[in-house]
């Protein structure tokens, strides 16, 4: 297989793009796609400070890789779930990527926010992990973007993640997801930051290849409680899909984008209001992280006493 | 030849001198879903690998909250 841009040896097949690149091109192709993502959805600017959410895994590596490499002000931040070695592991790659770049990185235990880590937090729910756990993330994502003034935070969602989002949503027609699943989310109220996601235009193969060539090491191994998760399925499903026929995630979710959310956000204007307890933003008169928080602090108090 | 399998890491012995796209096949592994490592580069499926061979399939996909639902 050669390359489509030089002709020279390929060491990657994008069969949606019906091309193949060499190490080189792949890599700009790719640094190309993450331009086009911000510019089109003017994610953020050279003068802006960053706030990159990193997990240690490939594609939130990926994505501050690419971003330093740019000459963007980027800071990491790592939540630390607390999920056993998993989470050892996990901030030992962010620390380590983060010290040979020069890079600043900032870790937030959710324990020390919660009252909990994720496992505890699965245990008094009852609910999927997942569910609590990336309730705790978006929420203290915002809180430090705040606190420390950043207007903006980049997670490394890519293509195959927000297909497999798009399909969870519309399986169960939540329309109110539907809305606001987007590559730039803006800030609709003060005390809510952007959210961005300059990897919306990659698959995760090709996420893992960037981070694979650039050397980055990752974490391989998958969070322990991500087994059986519902994204999983979707995902795999959609690869089906996208195996019988290359280019289906990608038309997907931007068919998605470009002609139907629109409709989704005319008829999904929720008011935001600020949490009574917080001050972080909500729907209701208490946010969802202080009502997980509280459930927490109680199962754990009652558990100790 | 030998292929090194992640999550939990395992490795099979499964005959060389055949192209990526046919181990793949007998392994019954989406291409898409995996990276092709051998030594420091990657392997198109079109690629033949010797007998005395080493390749990685170190899968791509990874799941959970993300944290960027709405």
């Amino acid at each position: 297989m050669r390359c489509r841009r030089c002709g020279g040896a390929a060491v990657l097949e994008l069969r949606r793009h019906n091309a193949a690149f060499c190490a080189p091109d792949f890599l700009a192709f790719f640094r190309n796609q993450v331009r086009e993502a911000i510019r089109r959805h003017r994610m953020f600017t050279h003068d802006e400070p960053v706030l990159v959410a990193v997990s240690g895994g490939k594609d939130s590596l990926a994505l501050w890789d690419v971003l330093i490499e740019e000459g963007y002000r980027t800071t990491g931040l790592y939540l630390d779930l607390g999920i056993f070695d998993y989470s050892v592991e996990s901030r030992a790659r962010c620390e380590a990527f983060a010290a040979a770049r020069g890079a600043p990185l900032m870790v937030v235990r959710v324990a020390d926010e919660v009252g909990a880590p994720v496992p505890v937090i699965k245990e008094v729910t009852r609910r999927p992990p997942c569910s609590g756990c990336g309730l705790s993330k978006r929420y203290l994502m915002n809180k430090v973007a705040l606190e420390h003034g950043f207007p903006v935070v980049a997670t490394g969602h890519n293509l195959d993640d927000e297909a497999a989002t798009l399909l969870g949503s519309v399986l169960h027609w939540q329309i109110d997801a539907l809305a606001r699943q987007a590559p730039a989310l803006p800030a609709t109220h003060p005390k809510l930051v952007r959210r961005v996601k300059p990897l919306y235009r990659l698959s995760e193969l090709e996420t893992a290849a960037y981070a694979f060539l650039r050397r980055i090491d990752y974490i391989v191994e998958e969070c322990p409680f991500a087994r059986g998760a519902t994204s999983l399925a979707h995902k795999e499903l959609l690869s089906r899909l996208e195996e019988a026929s290359p280019g289906a995630k990608h038309n997907f979710l931007f068919g998605f984008l470009e002609r139907a959310r629109p409709a989704f956000e005319r008829v999904e204007a929720a008011t935001l209001q600020e949490c009574t307890r917080c001050g972080q933003v909500t729907t209701g008169p208490v946010c969802a992280f202080c009502r997980l928080a509280d459930q927490v602090k109680r199962a754990v108090g009652a558990g100790r006493a | 030849m030998k292929v090194v399998l992640r999550n939990p890491r395992r490795e099979v012995e499964v005959a060389g001198g055949r192209r990526v796209r046919d181990i793949l096949r007998e392994l019954n592994i989406v291409p898409e879903t995996v990276l092709v490592i051998r030594g420091d580069t990657l392997l198109t499926a079109d690629q033949v690998v010797g007998d005395d061979d080493v390749i990685e399939l170190r899968p791509v996909m990874s799941g959970g909250s993300g944290g960027g639902a709405p």
